[in-house]
């Protein structure tokens, strides 16, 4: 069965466009963009908040955002066990709302970053991860504010639950602060709830599924969803 | 009619990578007595009501629900009568 992604286009998304291309061009799902003023999410088996600059990033990334009326559905949804993926703005925006923990603080470099990066897998108890063989995987990177946050209650639980699904590493697995690309509390690069049916990730894998870049990893997440959410 | 201010900060504890470049900058300046520099948010608006108590509700919900984020900031607000 062929999973529909719907993807949320807030005012000031830039990534949308990507991750449409990747799930219906490149992979051949359905796939349609639902603008953030509607209310119902058009029957899709799996939402993306893409990456971006929803609201100029105002206050604070993704603050406003999640008061955007189809946020309330998307929130529904998740809590009823619907697969949600939010990826960097978008991961920004999950947190915001709670239904991740956490928030996310500007680089530690105060910079911009942008380059590929690669990620240990830490979880393959999900539908995000399952199918996938490799242990690393490489994604492009592309934010001012990926530098993870939680206080210490928090990030036991997340470990003890299962809930760290990447984290920043050598190409080999190793994690170690130089990997670190924006001071991220124990190099996490992605978490999830604790129904794990809800994913949060600053890394971009809707920008490596096309063979022509040179680099399909990102696939790999789309392809376990879709092999994974009707089981 | 108030005119409310709410200064947001962030917590004593939490790291605060904008103000220590800021205050890279104020040591390159030569302000060689400036210690433990914090940014955070100005914000000021008017609130449409008479009525103190509920002015100082709805300043309070407006900030925890949107203006500052509990996990890593503090806010303060104060209301001047102006009408």
């Amino acid at each position: 069965m062929k999973p529909k992604f719907g993807i949320i286009v807030f005012p000031g998304s830039n990534c949308d466009h990507d991750a449409y291309y990747a799930a219906k061009k490149i992979l051949g799902y359905d796939a349609e963009f639902i603008w953030h003023k509607e209310k119902d999410l058009k029957g899709s088996d799996v939402i993306i908040l893409p990456g971006g600059f929803s609201y100029g990033d105002y206050l604070r990334t993704g603050a406003i955002a999640r008061f955007s009326p189809v946020m309330d559905a998307v929130y529904k949804f998740a809590l009823g066990g619907g697969t949600v993926i939010g990826i960097c703005n978008g991961f920004q925006i999950l947190l915001e709302i709670g239904l991740l923990p956490g928030v996310m603080m500007k680089n530690q470099s105060l910079k911009f970053v942008c380059k590929d990066v690669y990620l240990r897998i830490e979880n393959s108890g999900n539908v995000f991860t399952k199918s996938i063989k490799k242990e690393t995987l490489k994604f492009p990177v592309a934010h001012g504010e990926g530098n993870y946050f939680a206080d210490e209650e928090t990030l036991k639980s997340l470990d003890k639950h299962g809930q760290i699904l990447f984290r920043y590493s050598s190409a080999d697995g190793k994690v170690d602060s130089e990997f670190n690309p924006n001071g991220s509390l124990h190099n996490i690069a992605g978490i999830m709830n604790r129904n794990k049916n809800v994913m949060g990730l600053m890394p971009h894998p809707e920008r490596c599924c096309d063979p022509i870049l040179g680099n399909t990893d990102g696939s790999l997440i789309f392809k376990s969803v879709a092999e994974n959410i009707f089981n | 009619m108030f005119k409310a201010t709410v200064i947001i900060k962030r917590r004593p504890k939490i790291l605060d990578p904008e103000g220590k470049a800021v205050e890279q900058g104020a040591k390159l300046l030569g302000f060689n007595n400036v210690k433990g520099t914090r940014i955070g948010k100005y914000v000021e608006f008017l609130v449409e009501t008479d009525d103190r108590e509920s002015a100082e509700k709805e300043v309070k919900e407006y900030s925890e629900k949107l203006l500052s984020n509990p996990i890593i900031e503090d806010f303060e607000f104060s209301l001047e009568k102006i009408k």
